[in-house]
């Protein structure tokens, strides 16, 4: 047993279970198989704000294998760009080893240091869903370890059911062990990208909306200052681009890639850095760094995909109390909700050092997957802002009245309730999960107090 | 556990009827909490004291169970009963404790394992249970009121200063022992509280509220403390009343 107090990126809610390291079938079978009734969840780099990777008093299995000196777990066609992976090998392994090639990964969140188990079980996003949609569209097949030792191969053609099920299924339906993606080629590593700074929140959505050719980006996201008030209330900085074409890069060798980790954030960074003032000042400051008119230029994979991921362990900023990050979506036409949301989180003076607000395109067949068409805003929070369990059960309900719903890769401490009015085909995916875990072996702290998986008693 | 907010799913007072222990509800229970189980004795009280705690939160569970708090088998019983009605127990409130001011121990030196088995043995049986649960779970919190009265006992009430004395040096070592399992224990040392316990009796210096106790014990349930004092003020003359020769200890007017 290696006991290990474990949390999210977001340092709230630690807790400790039985930490088991591997990505060898045969060990992650048995230590499933040794596992006690608090059952078993896997993790991968530990990126998901809240409790989706930890499981109190059971078993953990840690499956990133960031330093396997075998090298990179994964296998890319040439010809076809269809990437055969390990389950625990990062998008940063995987952009190191494919952009050279010239084959980019078709679905990245705002951070590289994801690995693939993890991205599939989240059905992550990223700034191209009003095009491309989220990561389990791109997944051709995976192999996944059951809760019996089986281990099956899903696929949206062999067993539809299983396969959407363990999309965006947060770990409960089996170990992903392996998968295959069809990747996206490109001539560059570099992103041609337009910036625009909008002056209003109207001013965001009217840029945003699919009249306002959103639709002819591939990727495109909006920063949006919370603190802004009065007539520039909800301000923001909108960045839209594509891949570079190799003649629009300057380069003998066009996708040469070297993404650099800058600076690591200190271990002693006090609670309350990151407060209203501090937020406004670099709110202000950003605002003003973008241009006026339209703008655009030729930026890196790092510097467009993942900005925060320059600073290692920028979870630290928040200090020892940890933060939470908050995303939820509204219908496209609730725009309404959106600003009535701003301005809540305003009027209480809870500022976001990074507020990006994002339209997604339509949902896909995952019972369980977040994005759908709609609005989505996401926002960081420190945790240990006073009264904020009653500031966001408000905010909870004006999402939900909307017709919106949480994210369960980000969910801090939405209700059992939320999540049975946000999804509504959560029953459909609770009947799948327990086809294929009947015994009820898979289990996480965000399972249980969402009410995900039957209770058990132990 | 605790959401990233910091607030339990499931929270359990044992001693329902304390006013402490139902003020520091009103602290802890927020949007989220989805269980409160009140043990207690008398069920009737608890449950009259916690209704507007109730009416606020309309989506709460509450569960009343009913216990003797100086019978062991009563109190193993009681934790599985508990974890039997809401799961895993994330914050449990030990308030239960019998003061018996003025009682007259000489003429009824008996009356005094009553006393003890509340305030310290029944105790140390609850703690060792919710400890064994605990570390099952890989977290909780245990809350325990200890007193300043157990700091440097005093004549007076020398029984009960001795049973404060003696579960609050228990509790921060099993904190202790503790250690790594994710399970803790929170030691609450209030000085003279005005409640109906203390009805009548002269108040000491510094002496509080079971409201500011309250708001001490929720800013220590979250910055994860071992050890609060309330007011926070007794911890610094404690500090010097506890090092004291007795000579002049004796002297002193408390």
């Amino acid at each position: 047993m290696t006991l290990q107090r474990l949390s999210g990126w977001g340092r709230t809610a630690w807790t400790v279970a039985d930490v088991i390291s591997t990505n060898d079938p045969q060990s992650i079978r048995d230590a499933v198989n040794g596992a006690n009734d608090r059952g078993v969840i896997a993790r991968g780099l530990g990126r998901s704000y809240g409790a989706a990777a930890q499981n109190a008093g059971g078993r953990v299995i840690e499956m990133a294998n960031e330093s396997d000196p075998l090298g990179i777990d994964a296998d890319l066609d040439p010809v076809s760009g269809i990437l055969e992976v390990g389950a625990g090998v990062s998008i940063d392994s995987i952009l190191r080893m494919c952009v050279p090639r010239g084959w980019f990964i078709p679905v990245t969140p705002g951070t590289r240091f994801v690995t693939v188990g993890g991205a599939i079980s989240s059905d992550v996003h990223g700034k191209n869903h009003h095009i491309d949609g989220s990561f389990g569209q791109h997944v051709r097949s995976m192999t996944v370890l059951l809760a019996n030792g089986e281990i099956v191969d899903l696929s949206p053609e062999n067993n539809p059911a299983w396969f959407w099920a363990t999309v965006g299924g947060m770990g409960l339906t089996g170990i992903i062990l392996r998968a295959t993606i069809a990747m996206l080629p490109i001539e560059s590593s570099k992103v041609r990208v337009e910036t625009e700074r909008l002056a209003n929140f109207e001013a965001v959505c009217e840029a945003m909306s699919s009249d306002g050719a959103d639709d002819d980006y591939r990727y495109s996201v909006c920063w949006v200052d919370l603190l802004a008030t009065g007539s520039s209330m909800g301000r923001g900085v909108l960045t839209r681009g594509d891949h570079a074409s190799a003649s629009e890069v300057d380069s003998d060798d066009p996708c040469a890639y070297d993404p650099r980790l800058n600076v690591s954030a200190p271990g002693w960074v006090p609670n309350g850095l990151l407060n209203k003032f501090s937020i406004k000042v670099f709110n202000e400051a950003w605002y003003r760094k973008a241009p006026s008119k339209r703008h655009v230029g030729i930026e890196s994979i790092p510097a467009f995909f993942h900005p925060l991921d320059g600073v290692n362990k920028w979870n630290r900023l928040y200090g020892s109390q940890g933060f939470i990050q908050y995303q939820f979506i509204v219908p496209l036409e609730r725009t309404d909700v959106l600003r009535k949301v701003i301005e809540t989180f305003s009027a209480a003076g809870v500022g976001s050092f990074l507020a990006v607000l994002k339209r997604m395109g339509p949902q896909n067949l995952a019972p369980m997957s977040f994005p759908t068409e709609g609005w989505t805003l996401t926002l960081d929070i420190a945790a240990g802002i006073k009264g904020l369990a009653e500031l966001l059960a408000k905010v909870d309900s004006m999402v939900l009245d909307a017709g919106g719903r949480h994210y369960l890769a980000k969910d801090s401490h939405v209700s059992p309730l939320a999540v049975r009015r946000g999804y509504p085909r959560l029953e459909e995916w609770m009947n799948v999960q327990r086809e294929m875990d009947p015994s009820g072996v898979w289990r996480s702290d965000l399972a249980r107090r969402l009410g995900l998986v039957e209770p058990r008693r132990s | 556990m605790k959401n990233g907010v910091g607030v339990a799913q499931n929270i359990v007072l044992f001693g329902g009827t304390s006013e402490i222990g139902q003020a520091i509800l009103k602290r802890v229970v927020k949007p989220g909490v989805a269980h409160l189980v009140l043990v207690s004795r008398d069920i009737d009280t608890a449950a009259d004291m916690s209704q507007s705690l109730i009416n606020e939160h309309p989506d709460l569970e509450v569960h009343h169970v009913r216990y003797d708090a100086s019978d062991s088998e009563s109190i193993v019983h009681v934790v599985n009963e508990v974890v039997d009605a809401v799961g895993d127990i994330d914050v449990a409130i030990l308030a239960q404790g019998i003061l018996n001011e003025g009682h007259d121990y000489y003429a009824d030196p008996a009356g005094l394992v009553s006393m003890a088995d509340v305030n310290f043995t029944g105790k140390m049986v609850l703690m060792y249970s919710l400890a064994a649960r605990m570390r099952t779970q890989g977290y909780g919190k245990m809350v325990l009121l200890s007193s300043v009265a157990g700091e440097r006992v005093r004549k007076g009430n020398p029984a009960y200063g001795a049973t404060k004395a003696g579960i609050d040096g228990f509790a921060l070592a099993l904190d202790h022992e503790l250690d790594g399992s994710g399970a803790s224990v929170l030691v609450v040392r209030p000085g003279f509280v005005t409640t109906k316990m203390t009805a009548g009796m002269s108040k000491a210096p510094f002496s509080t509220d079971a409201e500011s106790v309250a708001k001490i014990v929720e800013k220590g349930i979250a910055s994860n403390s071992k050890v609060v004092w309330a007011p926070g003020i007794l911890q610094y003359m404690f500090l010097v009343l506890k090092n004291l020769p007795i000579a002049i200890w004796r002297r002193l007017p408390l």
